[in-house]
């Protein structure tokens, strides 16, 4: 079962092409990590899967939907506004500086997605938050302020947030790399748990270790293109390209 | 060598720390405070600035009328600009250009003029629109017809000035409010599938009232004052008042101070609070820088 099939995905800033015509299928349940050099694209392309940003061409169908379109024929109208937040509830996003909402608790951030967009019962969400953060190990920091918590422990929140809506998918954007290295494992080991619980995610990361150990598939993205992508041992460890070999070359000192 | 770091140790108990001496400060302090001892006393015993009429006239029901008319003024206006100042903040900073160029040209028009000839305008109105009415405009379809007159009284032109004019500056204070908010902000709560308004009530301008709050604190004082102007039409102030206790019995300079002493007395009232809300939320604004890396 296809997931995510991202079909000649292209989207310019200007003059600067970003993406150039990206093709990428993701299955139920795997977990691609995309590596590539800063610039490269990778963060456009997560941005363009629940459409933060609108590609200029191609389409990203997510579980047999079409993103932010309606598709008649070959014609793909833009979906209203509502129905393409309705869409996003679906796909969860972690990204590289947390972004939590400073003025709620940890508690508040992830019972605000289930309470005002999905307007789910507060006992229910009252306790499937405590659930979340059992599961992210924070069951201590409900009513602490962002503020109040470290990198870590704030990333491992906005992960809460976001599995709170109960998404199909989950984008991560370099969710490690705001971090001292101290933290890190902390965060890698709840995304860990979450893949072995078969969760479909979609990871941009420069955690070789993470990569190679978790991820069933690497893609590597280069200029706005995927120059190079299989198994995450071969990618990473024999990478066929020069500029690939390059590249794990320099991150891997 | 051990001899030496002993006797070190041993005076370092006895050091004694005697600050630097401050001789200009102290100069400085005797210099203005000798002035401002002068002038205060200057004041007090000038005959004509003739206290006992001050007395008379401070706690008159005629100027506590007229202030409780300029702290409904302050009130009001300053209500009408935060209200007027989010929708034209929003529709500044819309996608819409025709929004935006409307929020611009008021915002320009209100700033550009004096706040004086807005409220001779809004006094006068009647000269200009005798009548309003409501109806489909170039055609003969009308809802609502009255004379303006009977419409807006001198303190309802007080606060149209005073709050149209307002709802400009406050436009500004509260798109750089919004400003303020981390871009990445909006970002989560949309992928989160929050609509756009939903963003802006319970992410953007939460966020953005840290920013807001205290200038909004100094346009509040800064209304109250304004508001004397209102006088020249007659706006039933404390100013308007003062001067018509004044323009029967010329006693200006006593009226004066009468009504000096009551913006004073609520200047500092007003002071008092705004400082400590900045202190509170520039307090909150440190717990959450302190923890932001790591
Ligand atoms: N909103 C934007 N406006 C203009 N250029 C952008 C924008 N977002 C990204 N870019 C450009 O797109 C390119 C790819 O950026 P990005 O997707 O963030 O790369 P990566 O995540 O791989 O580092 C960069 O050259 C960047 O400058
Ligand atoms: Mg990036």
């Amino acid at each position: 079962m296809t997931m995510v099939s991202a079909q000649k995905v292209r989207k310019s800033f200007g003059k600067n092409v970003v993406l150039n015509d990206i093709s990428l299928e993701v299955e139920r349940g795997e977990v691609v990590c995309i590596l590539g050099p800063s610039g490269s694209g990778k963060s456009t392309f997560l941005r363009c899967i629940n459409h933060l940003e609108r590609p200029d061409g191609g389409r990203i169908v997510v579980d047999g939907e079409t993103i932010g379109y309606r598709q008649e024929g070959n014609v793909l109208h833009e979906l209203p506004e509502s129905a393409l937040t309705a869409q996003r509830r679906s796909i969860g996003m972690v990204f590289q500086r947390f972004n939590l909402f400073p003025h709620m608790t940890a508690l508040e951030n992830i019972t605000c997605g289930p309470l005002w967009v999905q307007r789910a019962k507060a006992a229910d969400v009252r306790r499937e938050a405590a659930e979340l953060l059992e599961l992210v190990g924070l069951e201590e920091k409900a009513d602490a302020y962002p503020g109040q918590l470290s990198g870590g422990q704030q990333q491992r929140v906005a992960i809460a947030r976001a599995l709170a809506l109960k998404p199909k998918l989950m984008l991560f954007d370099e969710p490690t790399s705001a971090l001292d290295p101290e933290l890190v494992g902390e965060v890698l080991a709840v995304m860990r748990r979450l893949a072995a619980e078969g969760m479909t995610m979609i990871v941009v990361t420069h955690e070789m270790g993470f990569a190679r150990e978790v991820s069933n598939r690497v893609i590597f993205m280069d200029g706005g293109e995927i120059v190079e992508q299989g198994p995450s041992h071969e990618v990473i460890d024999n990478p066929s390209t020069e500029r690939a070999r390059a590249f794990f070359a320099a991150v891997s000192h | 060598m051990q001899k030496l770091a002993d006797q070190l140790e041993r005076d370092a108990d006895e050091f004694v720390i005697r600050p630097r001496r401050h001789y200009g400060r102290t100069l400085a302090a005797i210099v203005v405070g000798v002035l401002a001892v002068s002038l205060a006393g200057a004041i007090v015993t000038n005959p004509n600035f003739d206290w006992p009429t001050v007395g008379n006239y401070l706690f008159a029901q005629v100027t506590i009328n007229g202030l409780l008319v300029t702290l409904y003024l302050t009130v009001a206006s300053m209500l009408l600009g935060i209200v007027g100042g989010v929708l034209m903040a929003l529709m500044s900073m819309s996608k819409n250009p025709v929004l935006r160029i409307v929020a611009w040209g008021y915002i320009t028009v209100f700033r550009g003029i004096p706040t004086l000839v807005q409220i001779l305008f809004w006094g006068f109105l009647g000269a200009f629109f005798p009548r309003i009415a409501v109806g489909i405009p170039f055609t003969d379809i009308t809802f609502v017809d009255v004379p303006t007159s009977s419409l807006i009284s001198a303190t309802g032109a007080a606060i149209l000035a005073l709050g149209l004019n307002e709802v400009a500056y406050m436009a500004e204070i509260i798109r750089g409010g919004i400003r303020s908010v981390d871009q990445g902000q909006r970002e989560a709560a949309a992928a989160m599938g929050m609509s756009p308004g939903l963003i802006m009530r319970k992410i953007i301008l939460p966020q953005a009232m840290r920013v807001v709050i205290p200038p909004t604190g100094n346009e509040t004082i800064t209304v109250l004052k304004t508001s004397s102007l209102v006088s020249v039409i007659a706006g039933n102030d404390l100013m308007t008042n003062v001067q018509q206790i004044y323009s029967q019995n010329y006693k200006v300079i006593p009226l004066l101070i009468v009504a000096s002493l009551w913006y004073l007395t609520v200047t500092v009232i007003l002071s008092f609070f705004q400082s400590r809300i900045e202190r509170r939320f520039g307090q909150s604004d440190a717990v959450q820088n302190t923890a932001r890396k790591g």
